[in-house]
Parts: C-alpha cells; structure tokens; sequence
C-alpha cells in the first residue's frame, strides 16, 4: 500500500525565539531546522506500515521554500522512497496550505495520508483534518497508535481522560501524536541511499491567504519570582503566600 | 449581523465547564460586533434539559441537535450540522473550545464553510467589524496576532483563559432538526479505554502537580498523588516531564510541553522538573507557577512565582500536610 505523508521544515525545539525587525517573523539567525516532531512519528508509522505490508511506497511531501528539501532529504534517510517539494509559501491560513496539498494529495495513489498532529511552529492542529475533509475521507485526528486490517485501519485516539478507540474505513487521513511510533535514526547507508532517491520539485498552487499576521509578540514576561525558603520548613510559607497572596488556594 | 456561534460540549449529557467559557467569550465578541450569542449542543436524546443553563453564560439562545446516535462524538456528523447551522445563520464568528473534540472539529467546519481558522486563540475581539484573535505560536514561546478576513471567523479558544460572567441572556432552546445516517461514516468509534478512574485529564484540571526526573522512581508519584488530593482531586491532576514520560514511568497523557500538552491552570506545581525550554513551552502561560528543586539554578525558577530550594523527599510531603491542614480550616 502506498503512503504519502505530509511534514513541514520548522525551528528546532530548543529555538530560544526573537522577533525580527518587521514584527512578523523570527529572526532567523542561528536557528537550526528540523522535520516538525510530530511528522517524524508520522513519518515512522509510515516506514512500519510499508514495511509489514511488504510492498508499497512512502512519499513524503512539503510545502514550503527550497530550503525544505533538506527536511525531505532527512525523512528519505529515514526510509521513505520519494519526496515531493511543492514550492510555495505556507502562511498563518491553514486551509490555503490545505487546498495546496489536497490538490496534490487528490492524485496520489494512496489510501493512508498520514500528517502530524500539528506543526511545531504554528501549533495549529488544523491542517491534517482541513485536507481530509476537502478531500472527503474519514479522518482521525491525535492518533499514538494504529494497526491496518485489510480496508480498514482501528486507531488509538488521545482524548481527554482516555483512548478511543475509532475504526476507520480507507482511503483515510490520520494525524499522528507521539505514542507507538517513536521515531528511528537515519543511519549511514540510509542517508547516502537518500541521496540518489527521486526529490521532485514543482510550483504550489496556494491560494492567497486570507488570515494578516498583524504582529508576532514575546509572551509577556513572567512577574520576578521568589524563593520563599530552603527544605520543608518553607511548605507553610508557601501555602500562605498561595492563600493570600495568589489567592489561589 | 453580527451574532456570534458557540459550539457547546458535552459529555455523556452533561455540558462541559470550557463551554460556559466559549459562551462568556461568545457574548462578550457579540457585543461588540452588534449582535447576539447563539450556543449550538450536538448530542444524544435528552440534550436540551442539560443546556437549558447556557442563558445564564450569556447565550441569547441555545440550538439543540439531538438524535440517538450523536450521543458520542461523531466527527463527521457534528461537523456538518455545526457548518451548516453557522451557513444558515449568517454568523460573524463560530467559537469552539480547544479540547480534543474543538480541535478536532473545528478545522472540519472551518474547510466545510470555507474559511480560515484560528486555533488555541488567548484572546479574541473585534476591531472594526472584523475579528480579531492572539494565539500561542512556537508552543507558547510567541504570540501572533492575527486579523480574520473571512466570514465567519472560526477561532477555538484555550480552556481556562476566558472568564465565565454571569449575563443572564435568554437562552431560550430551540430544536435543530437533524437528518442523521451512520452507516454512511467512514470512522466510528467502538470503544473508550478511560484512564485510571475518575482522574481529571492536565488539560482540564485547574490545578496541576506535576513531576520530574527528581522523583527518581515511579512509585514515588504516590507523594505526588498525596498532594494531588490535598489539592482536590475534583480540580486537580497530574502531569509529568517529558523525561519520565520516555522512561515509561507515566503515560504519555500527562506530558506537559512542546510534544505533549499545553496547560494553563490557575496553579502549576512543578515537582523535580529542571524546567527545559521544550517543558516551559508547555505550561508558561499558567497562572501561578511553583517550584520544588533541589538546585538553585534550574532554570524553572526563572519561570516560578514561588520556589523552594530542597529535596522533593522532604519538601513535597510537607507541603501536602500544609495544604490539608489548610482545607481542614485547621
Ligand atoms: C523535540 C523535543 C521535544 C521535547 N518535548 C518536551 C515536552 O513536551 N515536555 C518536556 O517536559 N520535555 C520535552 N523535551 C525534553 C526536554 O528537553 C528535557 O529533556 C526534559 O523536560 C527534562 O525532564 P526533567 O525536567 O524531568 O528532567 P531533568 O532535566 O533531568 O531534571 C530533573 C530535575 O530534578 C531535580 N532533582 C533531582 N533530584 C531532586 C530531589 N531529590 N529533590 C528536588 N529536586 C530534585 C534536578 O535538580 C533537576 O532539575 C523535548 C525535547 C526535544 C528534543
Ligand atoms: N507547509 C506544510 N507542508 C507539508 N505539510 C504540512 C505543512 N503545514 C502543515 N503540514 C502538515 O499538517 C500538520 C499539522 O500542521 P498545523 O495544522 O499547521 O499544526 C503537520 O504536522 C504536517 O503534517
């Protein structure tokens, strides 16, 4: 069964963020990028699920500038077979970004698309299920585990004191969360095989975004902190400063 | 024109707490868009005796879609009906909150309608007519300000960051018809595995404890635990590192931080946590932050309103005999 899996070039986790000079954006300086890490675990579901099947294709697919071919190169490493870059700029209009890789996604011989739950630099939790439904396929969405069954994948869903257990007809979209696939290294041989696999490029058909990012802001930043004490003698401090002070005991 | 649409949650029949804030939120963008809150509840049979309440949250009216089969969440179902109720009442704005049904089922409204969405939105306002919304962005460690440019505007909002005032709307029910049909979905859910019973998830919880590679070893979370229901175990959960998370010593339900959950409680008690970039991301924007570590240069501290410096051994049971003595009126 053939797979394509969506992922998404974003800063690194460990990215301290400052605001550039247009307000807009992050300063770029010395940030390194990753594949988003929720992607990855898509990523991994995919290579296992080819893998156990004994046949089929992972493909891996991003929007974004062509500097993204280096996170398309890194999950070809991992072990998907080939890579799509849709050139084009991914904004703060989640379904623009979309309807670019639905329109692509329409035409892949795929009855699994896998996404990550949501992107590490937007955390918008959005696109996964915006492209399925678009596409009119059953999604599931915050998936940590899932097994295939002939037309059908039974998928462990995270929700809010517990599992749920969804069955899903295919063709389907599933986002996936950490739990079952945590993700394997590029090894050598994969990393110099990634190299010689097929890394198409085209133009992305994004239409104009129609969310204005009016300002990126630090958080506030939090009121100095205090130490109230050292060892146990400083729990009743404590609890009287959150009693009366933050008032929240 | 400018009435404003909140999805209402419910579980098992019973209207969830985050609703009467999306409604409270609803109102207040309402008023000042020159228009009305309408809440919407999709469920099961018996619904509208559990929302009747919403009037008092602010809800102008309240829509019922009730059918046997909706009891549960029903993707596919609950994303129609909301589309098309918003579709058919010219709305400005749909909220939803952001909770594992909102996140789910927002994006699908947001496509079906057309629109964008803005998720996990701290604030939302009107400026002009139009909506405008602040929402986390680089799991907290920015915020993006954001102009909607579409009709309507479908934003989801944090739980536990809107407040609920009391406005005494109408909240006259009224009934939605639904035209239902399961066989034709393609994903159903056939079973739910609950997490240990009666525990209330971090996301939810006003209150979280939660701990750290400190605790050494997994049966020490009873002392968290301890603490846990001192606290109130009605309002209060446990939440864990991510590093103990990996270790295997706490499901991944309870990670706080950039690959686990986003919490705001009204207090956060950070137990063995050094407080990592990738941790702080998670549960910065808290309301008040404690910390219990036994160096004095975690970086925790800097994040903390108030810290004690101390082996958790020592300090945590302490503290819990503290807050018993307290609740006790002792
Ligand atoms: C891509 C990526 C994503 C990540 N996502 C997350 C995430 O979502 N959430 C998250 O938490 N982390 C995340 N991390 C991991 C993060 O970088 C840290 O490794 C992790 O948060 C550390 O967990 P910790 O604070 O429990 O452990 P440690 O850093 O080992 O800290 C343990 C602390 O306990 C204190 N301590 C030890 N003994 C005692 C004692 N007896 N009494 C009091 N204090 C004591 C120590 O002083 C220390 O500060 C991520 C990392 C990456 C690379
Ligand atoms: N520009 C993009 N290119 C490819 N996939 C994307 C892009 N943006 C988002 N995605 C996918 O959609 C998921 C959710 O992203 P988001 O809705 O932005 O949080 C990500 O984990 C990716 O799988």
């Amino acid at each position: 069964m053939n797979i394509t899996v969506c992922i998404k070039r974003t800063p690194d986790t460990e990215t301290r963020v400052r605001i550039a000079e247009d307000g807009v954006s992050i300063d770029s300086g010395g940030v390194k990028y990753i594949v988003s890490p929720y992607d990855e675990f898509a990523v991994e579901a995919a290579l296992r699920m080819r893998d156990a099947a004994g046949e089929g294709a992972v493909t891996v697919v991003t929007l974004g500038e062509a500097s993204a071919a280096e996170q398309l190169r890194s999950a070809l490493a991992m072990g998907a077979d080939k890579a799509l870059l849709l050139e084009g700029q991914a904004g703060m209009d989640g379904l623009a970004t979309a309807r670019a890789l639905a329109t692509e996604i329409q035409g892949h011989d795929a009855p699994l698309v896998l996404f990550g739950v949501k992107a590490a630099d937007d955390d918008a939790q959005q696109v996964g299920p915006m492209v399925a439904t678009l596409l009119e396929r059953p999604c599931v969405t915050a998936v940590g585990e899932f097994e295939l069954n002939g037309t059908t994948a039974r998928c462990h869903r995270e929700v809010e004191g517990g599992t749920e257990v969804v069955d899903v007809d295919l063709p389907a979209v599933l986002t996936i969360t950490k739990g079952a696939f945590e993700p394997r290294y590029a090894s050598l041989k994969g990393i110099m095989a990634a190299k010689r696999k097929p890394l198409e490029q085209k133009a992305a058909d994004v239409p104009a975004s129609r969310v204005t990012l009016e300002a990126l802001e630090l958080p506030p930043a939090r009121p100095d902190g205090r130490i109230v004490g050292e060892g146990p003698e400083a729990a009743a401090e404590l609890v009287r400063l959150l009693r009366e002070e933050a008032k929240v005991l | 024109m400018g009435d404003v649409l909140a999805f209402a949650e419910q579980r098992d029949g019973v209207v969830r707490g985050v609703t009467h804030e999306v409604v409270s939120a609803g109102a207040g963008l309402a008023q000042s868009l020159g228009g009305e809150c309408h809440a919407l509840a999709v469920g099961g049979d018996g619904l509208a005796e559990a929302v009747s309440g919403l009037g008092g949250a602010g809800a102008a009216r309240v829509k019922v879609a009730a059918h046997g089969s909706l009891a549960g969440y029903a993707a596919e179902a609950y994303a129609r009906i909301v589309a098309d109720t918003a579709r058919d009442g010219g709305y400005a704005a749909v909220l939803f909150p952001a909770t594992a049904v909102g996140k789910d089922l927002a994006p699908r409204v947001a496509a079906l309608l057309d629109v964008p969405l803005a998720s996990d939105a701290t604030e939302v306002s009107a400026d002009g007519g139009a909506v405008v919304v602040k929402r986390p962005v680089y799991a907290g460690k920015a915020f993006a300000r954001l102009r909607m440019e579409a009709s309507p505007a479908v934003v989801s909002l944090r739980p536990n960051v809107f407040p609920v005032e009391e406005r005494g709307a109408a909240g006259a029910v009224e009934t939605v018809a639904v035209d239902v049909d399961p066989s034709s979905w393609g994903a159903r859910v056939v079973e739910f595995r609950s997490a240990a019973a009666g525990s209330l998830d971090v996301s939810e919880a006003s209150v979280v404890v939660a701990g750290g590679r400190g605790m050494k070893d997994p049966e020490h979370w009873t002392l968290l635990e301890a603490l846990r229901d001192a606290l109130g175990a009605d309002v209060a959960a446990l939440g864990a590192s991510r590093a103990v998370v990996d270790a295997g010593w706490r499901p991944h339900g309870e990670q706080v931080g950039q690959t686990g959950k986003t919490v705001s409680p009204k207090l956060y008690v950070a137990v063995g946590i050094s407080g990592a970039i990738q941790h702080l991301a998670g549960m910065r924007t808290s309301g008040t932050i404690v910390a219990v570590n036994k160096d004095p240069d975690a970086p925790i501290f800097g994040v903390a309103d108030y810290g004690i410096v101390g082996d958790l051994f020592e300090v945590v049971p302490r503290l819990t005999d503290e807050v018993r003595a307290l609740k006790s009126g002792a």
